[in-house]
């Protein structure tokens, strides 16, 4: 199968490329497009790239950088990329610099199949939680020069989405030894000095968050948007575990986490979908643990810088389309991420995978990983369930507060504690 | 230039460094010139009538100028750039050019009211320095201990110099890899905590190896030790055997020998080791991140985080605080040595 289909695909480039040598010489004279690719390295597979050279012939040069670092270039370098993968709630630092432009929706062929997740906040036609910079209320712009978001659709979105997740703790189920049920767990004194969070300000907050409710102790009109008063609240409280010992390290980057967990020196902490997997890839037990109070969900899209055209422009809506038009989609769901257009990916993906990774389904038979080792044996049963089950379950987004000042000055002194 | 030591016109230009605080960075320049301006006092008289006077005092100015313009641009630049952004005012996605004192007042911010602790920006400082003392004093011992036994234990140049390359043998991998090569051994479920539990010495794994204030200093003794090892070699090597002799003759007991013949002497390696480490320790937070948990305070630390949030006034009037601190640092023990004349 594979043969035939190299065969095939190598007699459309091979007509592709007369075609375009007849057709446009300017274009051909020109030669091969590279786009520079920033964006943190939840998206940059080398998979990815490979595929968009085989398929549209354009170089990637991935720019790998922390999420805090895409917010920093974005506003003080946007000249250094050509491609931006953001995420939604960086959009209220980066919009107002006016670094982006809006997208055009109509040069994006699938802009009306993207998932009703963005489109309407709702899953299977049930509301999403809201709280946070959820992506509806960031995805449109009432112009495309603009420096603030639309209330409703417009013709310009900010950013394309491409994947999205609802995070939750991750445990390790053989040191716990007993059901876990709740955010309050992650403070619980049983787990002293075996618990983590991450030590990103805007996203570690959350987490706090989310187990201050679920003890009872408050309850947040908006979690993605404290008040000072509730800062110092949702701090104290950390403040208090972090002086009993409660924490063993907090984690910035993805293997940082996978080490802690499946090094043992932490049980439960806040983490991040595939890190699971990596942990369970290992040999080592690992439950991402859904949790009666919901998930913090996050979403990333592509955004493009104002500065670029031509050529480039051409080529960046392009790779935007080949992104949504399902290889790229499943590639991500494969990791536990979701894709923006279904359909697509859903046409790319084996149904046993499908059923997998989005029906929630036990596996008919091993699921591999792209470099074709094995990350779950048949008859697993995905964490959390399906897709409605884990998006309909969200309470918050990742976000940025109108106190934000405020809160970072408030977490650094969490961290002199 | 040393070899002038005897010239009865250095002590002057000493003296003057010194007046200026003993900033080590501008001693360069102020030993070309002292040096370009002894030459010419030195030659006889009538050669110096004859010189035409222009040309004697822009010729070494231009020879020290790209000296200058390196420091200029790279050094006092980005300085004076780091002073004028800690007074400027800053939003969201935005600095504001303005004069304010908003980033010191908010660093400072409730540090006058001891009542419920110290404020962060204290705390935060004193386990810096807290850190930064511990680290000091354990590599000024580890270093001047290798320096000593390299130096007076050693008969044998070919073996010293062999020694030597040694001790510099782990610099050839990276800082990082050396560093976080401690994990593993020192983890809950790591070798050192294996090896415990199996010789009975504790009878659960011990928490307090990994993540914490020992874990930090260990790293740092280990990335840090050599800074002090190489000075201090330096400084001990030039020391004249003859010395300690006399020394033992005059029935001096072996720590005598060290205290009053080898410490003094060997003074400006110490100084200059110490100057290495402190800097480095000071400004860390890489070191401190990932051996400490993320979970210790320290200045580069607050720096990394208010960058990452685009709040670089903040961070620049950090910056300052933490450079103005580390230069008294600087002056102080440039002061209780003077290293240029001992060089």
């Amino acid at each position: 199968m594979d043969h035939t289909g190299i065969g095939r695909r190598g007699a459309l480039k091979a007509a592709a490329g007369i075609a375009a040598g007849l057709a446009a010489p300017a274009v051909h004279a020109q030669g091969a497009v590279s786009l520079r690719y920033v964006g943190t390295a939840v998206n940059q597979h080398q998979g990815i790239k490979d595929k968009v050279k085989e398929d549209l012939g354009i170089t990637l040069d991935y720019i790998p950088v922390t999420s805090d670092d895409v917010v920093r270039r974005a506003v003080t370098q946007p000249n250094s990329f050509d491609i931006l993968d953001s995420e939604y709630w960086m959009l209220k630092k980066i919009i107002p610099s006016g670094n982006l432009v809006g997208m055009d929706a109509k040069r994006i062929k699938r802009a009306d199949e993207i998932t009703s997740v963005f489109l309407k906040g709702e899953v299977g036609g049930r509301k999403i939680g809201g709280q946070g910079t959820a992506p509806w209320k960031v995805l449109y712009l009432p112009a495309a020069s603009a420096k603030s978001f639309a209330p409703s659709q417009t013709e310009y979105l900010t950013l394309i989405p491409t994947t999205y997740n609802a995070d939750t703790l991750g445990i390790r189920p053989d040191k716990i030894g007993r059901p876990i049920g709740s955010w309050a767990e992650l403070l619980n004194p049983e787990f002293k000095g075996r618990a983590s969070i991450l030590n990103i300000p805007s996203i570690g907050i959350m987490d706090a968050a989310m187990v201050v409710e679920a003890t009872g102790q408050h309850k947040y009109a908006d979690k993605g948007n404290m008040t000072k008063a509730e800062i110092d609240l949702t701090m104290k409280v950390l403040t208090e575990a972090k002086r009993a010992g409660q924490f063993r390290a907090f984690w910035k980057d993805f293997n940082e986490s996978v080490n802690l967990m499946a090094s043992g020196e932490t049980v439960i902490q806040s983490m991040w979908s595939p890190a699971v997997t990596k942990v369970r890839s290992m040999g080592v037990p690992c439950v991402y643990q859904p949790l009666k109070e919901g998930y913090r969900a996050w979403a990333a899209g592509f955004g493009l810088p104002k500065t670029l055209s031509g050529r480039k422009l051409d080529a960046a809506y392009e790779f935007i389309n080949w992104f949504l038009s399902g290889w790229a989609g499943a590639f991500l769901n494969r990791q536990g991420y979701y894709s923006a257009v279904l359909s697509t990916a859903k046409a790319n993906m084996q149904p046993y995978e499908w059923d997998f990774w989005m029906e929630g389904k036990p596996a008919a038979q091993d699921i591999k990983a792209p470099d074709g080792t094995v990350m779950e044996k048949a008859g697993a049963v995905r964490d959390g369930g399906s897709f409605e089950a884990r998006m309909g379950a969200v309470a918050c987004w990742n976000a940025v507060m109108d106190e934000n000042d405020y809160m970072v000055r408030k977490w650094n002194e969490f961290i002199a504690a | 230039m040393s070899s002038s030591r005897p010239d009865p016109v250095r002590p002057e230009p000493v003296t003057m460094a010194e007046g200026r605080g003993g900033a080590s960075l501008a001693s360069p320049e102020a030993v070309l010139e002292a040096g370009a301006v002894a030459a010419p006092a030195a030659a006889p008289a009538p050669v110096l009538a004859a010189a035409p006077p222009p040309r004697r005092a822009w010729a070494p100015l231009l020879q020290a100028a790209p000296l200058w313009l390196v420091l200029l641009l790279f050094f006092v630049f980005p300085l004076l750039a780091t002073g004028v952004v800690s007074l400027w005012n800053y939003t969201e996605y935005s600095l504001v050019p303005d004069i304010t004192r908003r980033n010191y007042v908010e660093m400072f911010e409730g540090c006058g009211n001891l009542s419920d602790g110290l404020c962060t920006t204290f705390r935060t400082y004193l386990s810096t320095l807290r850190l930064c003392g511990m680290v000091w004093a354990i590599t000024l011992l580890l270093g001047f201990t290798v320096a000593y036994f390299l130096c007076f234990h050693i008969r044998s140049d070919g073996v010293r110099m062999a020694l030597f390359l040694l001790c510099t043998a782990p610099f050839l991998t990276s800082n990082v890899i050396r560093m976080i090569s401690w994990i593993p051994l020192l983890g809950r479920e790591g070798v050192v905590n294996h090896a415990l539990l199996a010789m009975r010495l504790v009878d659960q794994p011990q928490d307090w190896l990994l993540f914490s204030e020992f874990s930090v200093v260990l790293a740092f003794v280990h990335l840090y030790t050599l800074f002090v090892v190489v000075p201090v070699f330096n400084s001990m090597m030039r020391i004249d055997h003859r010395l300690l002799e006399a020394a033992r003759d005059a029935g001096a007991s072996a720590w005598q020998t060290i205290w009053h013949v080898v410490v003094p002497l060997a003074k400006p390696g110490l100084v200059i080791g110490s100057i290495f480490v402190i800097v480095l320790v000071m400004g860390d937070f890489v070191t401190i991140g990932v051996m400490g948990g993320q979970q210790i305070a320290s200045v580069g630390k607050v720096i990394q985080v208010q960058m990452s949030y685009l709040q670089f006034p903040a961070a620049a009037a950090q910056a300052m605080v933490l450079l103005a601190l580390v230069l008294v640092i600087i002056a102080v023990m440039t002061k209780l040595v003077d290293i240029r004349r001992e060089l």
